[in-house]
């Protein structure tokens, strides 16, 4: 990779990607859950890079996620609006941003999330996806009625 | 924002808003209002007595029920319809480890309109979900029971009219579904709450906040004898032995909660004396022989109530 003249852009703390998705603007702290959100484990094929508290002139410090060989759908990426609504996708082919957009959250989330309380149906062995309204008060669990105000990534699925 | 049954309800059936009846909180005032209607003219025995003749109601109970369930069959049968049910829930297929989705679908194949109650909050939106007959909601777990919400509406109907009336709610106020339901329902009638419940029973923050939300005014009271002058309506909840670690401490709180005729000496004259039973310790025999009691004319009233609801989910 080409070094700047510039010494504070100097080696940038990730490679290029040449084909993929790159997902920039992630809330401080944030880049493990949304790796999580994702559905990206070890086990993943995908390549996978991050860098947390990254300087940012908008946000103070950001976190970025490279994702190589692979480009998120919608659905993925509107999941991301859940802890992270500022964030962008860039969307890379051939080391060129082909594709740039935001992140909207979604009116529901289906198979996401798990519902918090013992006592809903969601969590039987009924052949059924937790499904949550997204409210301004939190996850509104369509069965059970129970409302996920905080802390929602410990209850990703 | 629409409720979350309504939306889903939307979306999975096409704006066909008549098929069930889950939550209370599907209904605006309009429509309680024509459902409580319909109950006065059926209870009139204004009404076609063979409304659902031919029709088949299954009624699939997972946990135990006495009022609900026979008043929902007595008003399929003053329609002339029929009611069938698996009897025991050790007989039926669910004992077997079949899930409630395939129940409901096999179900659907035998009856016009199926009624369900299962421990599980959220069963009866699942059971709607996997139905092609309508659903009625008689109580999933700690959540729903629309049916009990509607009489308890009906019942007060019958002595005052429900806009701007003060009303207590006494008793387990965390966990009884009868009251969080009929408070939910009251808010939309700009009704004054007034209530009175052992410490670590109040009403849950979130409901009291979404009730507040609405506009709704509530009072707490540590005492029941500090609201009994004030209310219309006093709504009294069953305070289950199992919250209290010990039995002399269950019958310590539970005294102070009771209804007496002594108590009722200092209630409004026209005020009614509402519980969902069954009761135990909370309403003083005595209690029944005063105007005041109207909680065995509450129970009577499901039969009308739920032969309303019967109609509007299959005709």
């Amino acid at each position: 990779m080409k070094k700047t003249e510039n010494p504070e852009n100097e080696g940038l703390l990730v490679r290029r990607i040449q084909n993929g998705t790159v997902i920039d603007h992630i809330a401080s702290g944030e880049a493990l859950n949304v790796v999580k959100i994702l559905g990206i484990t070890g086990t993943t094929q995908e390549a996978l890079s991050i860098a947390t508290n990254v300087p940012s002139g908008q946000m103070g410090k950001k976190d970025i996620v490279k994702l190589s060989n692979r480009e998120l759908s919608k659905e993925e990426v509107d999941r991301i609006a859940l802890i992270s609504p500022k964030a962008t996708i860039n969307i890379i082919r051939n080391y060129k941003v082909c594709e740039k957009k935001g992140v909207e959250i979604p009116e529901m989330i289906e198979g996401l999330v798990r519902c918090p309380n013992p006592g809903c149906i969601s969590n039987t062995n009924e052949p059924i996806r937790s499904r949550f309204l997204v409210t301004p008060k939190g996850l509104h669990c369509t069965y059970c009625d129970w409302v996920i105000t905080k802390d929602l990534t410990s209850h990703i699925i | 924002m629409p409720h979350a049954l309504t939306y889903v309800q939307q979306r999975e059936n096409g704006g066909d808003m008549t098929r069930h009846i889950i939550s209370i909180g599907d209904f605006d005032r309009r429509q309680i209002d024509r459902l409580l209607d319909n109950a006065k003219r059926i209870d009139a025995q204004k009404y076609d007595k063979n409304a659902l003749t031919g029709k088949i109601l299954a009624t699939l109970f997972f946990e135990p029920s006495t009022r609900t369930r026979m008043s929902f069959e007595a008003a399929m049968a003053r329609f002339g319809g029929t009611s069938i049910s698996v009897g025991s829930v050790e007989a039926c297929s669910i004992a077997k480890g079949e899930t409630l989705a395939d129940t409901i679908r096999v179900v659907s194949g035998y009856a016009d309109a199926i009624v369900i109650r299962h421990p599980k909050e959220g069963a009866a939106r699942l059971a709607a979900q996997f139905a092609s007959v309508p659903v009625i909601n008689a109580g999933d777990g700690a959540g729903q029971h629309p049916s009990q919400t509607l009489l308890d509406l009906y019942t007060i109907r019958q002595s005052m009219k429900l806009d701007g009336i003060n009303v207590a709610l006494i008793g387990d106020l965390r966990y009884g579904r009868t009251a969080h339901s009929l408070a939910s329902a009251l808010s939309l009638y700009h009704v004054h709450l007034h209530t009175v419940s052992p410490k670590g029973l109040e009403l849950p923050t979130s409901l009291h906040a979404d009730l507040s939300e609405k506009g709704m005014e509530i009072t707490e009271y540590d005492n029941i004898k500090d609201l009994i002058s004030h209310v219309d309506v006093i709504y009294v909840t069953r305070i289950q032995r199992e919250r209290f670690p010990d039995s002399a401490s269950y019958f310590n709180v539970a005294s102070s909660y009771r209804i007496t005729p002594e108590l009722l000496q200092d209630a409004k004259k026209q005020a009614i004396v509402l519980h969902p039973l069954p009761r135990v310790d909370e309403i003083d025999p005595r209690v029944d022989l005063l105007p005041h009691a109207k909680y065995f004319e509450q129970s009577k009233n499901g039969v009308p109530v739920r032969m309303a609801m019967l109609l509007q989910v299959l005709q």
